[in-house]
């Protein structure tokens, strides 16, 4: 159990890299990066947990219960939104090869700029 | 690359045993600092304020860089000529899919709305919320009901409004500052009860601002690739 989060963030950096790797289509392409980020994800709130701990939302809780870390869901929000930010700008640069090349692998892409 | 991975994860924290000092010092002193519950909020509206506006502009030159690229490219193309995708042929709309669309588009917006204003208590706040927001108006185009979409969306006032929603943080920041406090700090009454909606002092302006911004933002990049999905269709 104690490594097990850790393994689930490699297994998921690694697919997204071979998929980023022998990928024949830029939008495939991008959206392996998406899978590489979310490895991201998975890293910073495994490493943020505390066992036993609760959302750091004190609503309905006194203030001083257990909670797991919420500097690092912060930044899991930050890389989320920066992730959609990355995605979008990179779907418009796709559709701007396909236009000017006509094509989007990237090996083809990679051939016709010689 | 693997041995580098391993290497790195020798100095991590076992799984469940986390003994930074921050999160534990943060989740101490947020509920009776600024009586907003929701601490991830707090994190992300207060003690990384400064940090969000960065965050909040790169979503900002994103939707910027997309509406560049892509009306560039929708000039070009007048010039050009058709490129259009061969055989693409798209079945109509059915009514199953549009019903659908029609009656989820108003509950979106509520919970988007909701989620926008309640930062401070829940597990949302403006980004969140304004991606919901975008979404429901995104039903409406799956609804077929393009011209609606379009005219929901003009894209001048969408323009307006992001920069509206990002000055508007900004200005949030520079109105602590007129009443001689630190840039982003809670200078509003923090209000009387934790965790109640007008709890949390500056938290609500700045997620309702953030709101704005991600709505505009997300429609903006939306209306955009649809654009050019249209123009391969009628091209």
């Amino acid at each position: 159990m104690g490594i097990l989060p850790y393994v689930v963030v490699a297994w998921v950096l690694v697919c997204g890299l071979y998929g980023i790797a022998t990928s024949r289509h830029l939008v495939h392409q991008i959206i392996c990066l998406v899978v590489v980020q979310s490895s991201t994800y998975v890293l910073l709130l495994s490493v943020g947990y505390k066992l036993g701990g609760i959302a750091p939302y004190f609503s309905d809780v006194p203030a001083h219960v257990r909670a797991v870390d919420p500097v690092v869901q912060a930044l899991t929000l930050t890389d989320v939104v920066v992730e959609a930010a990355v995605t979008a700008l990179l779907l418009a640069f796709a559709i701007q090869a396909k236009k000017r090349f006509g094509t989007v692998d990237p090996l083809e892409l990679r051939q016709l700029r010689g | 690359m693997a041995s580098f991975y391993l290497w790195g994860m020798t100095g991590l924290p076992p799984f469940g045993t986390y003994r930074g000092p921050y999160g534990t010092i943060v989740n101490r002193v947020s509920v009776p600092d600024t009586h907003a519950t929701g601490v991830v909020s707090v994190v992300n509206f207060v003690f990384r304020g400064f940090d969000t506006v960065g965050e909040e502009f790169i979503l900002f030159v994103a939707a910027v860089g997309v509406a560049l690229v892509l009306r560039h490219l929708r000039e070009d193309e007048e010039v050009e000529g058709k490129d259009a995708a061969p055989g693409l042929d798209v079945p109509p709309t059915s009514e199953a899919v549009r019903l659908i669309a029609l009656a989820f588009t108003g509950p979106t917006l509520v919970v988007g709305w909701f989620l926008a204003t309640h930062a401070q208590t829940d597990p949302s706040g403006g980004f969140q919320g304004g991606v919901v927001i975008a979404s429901a108006v995104v039903l409406i185009y799956l609804a077929g009901q393009y011209l609606s979409f379009r005219r929901l969306n003009p894209v001048d006032v969408l323009d307006s409004v992001e920069a509206a929603g990002a000055g508007g943080f900004v200005g949030v920041g520079l109105g602590t500052l007129a009443v001689s406090a630190p840039y982003l700090a809670d200078v509003v009454p923090l209000g009387r009860v934790n965790g109640a909606v007008d709890a949390g002092g500056t938290i609500p302006f700045i997620s309702l601002c953030v709101g704005v911004e991600v709505t505009a933002a997300f429609l903006l990049i939306t209306s955009e690739l649809l654009e050019q999905t249209l123009f391969l269709k009628e091209g």
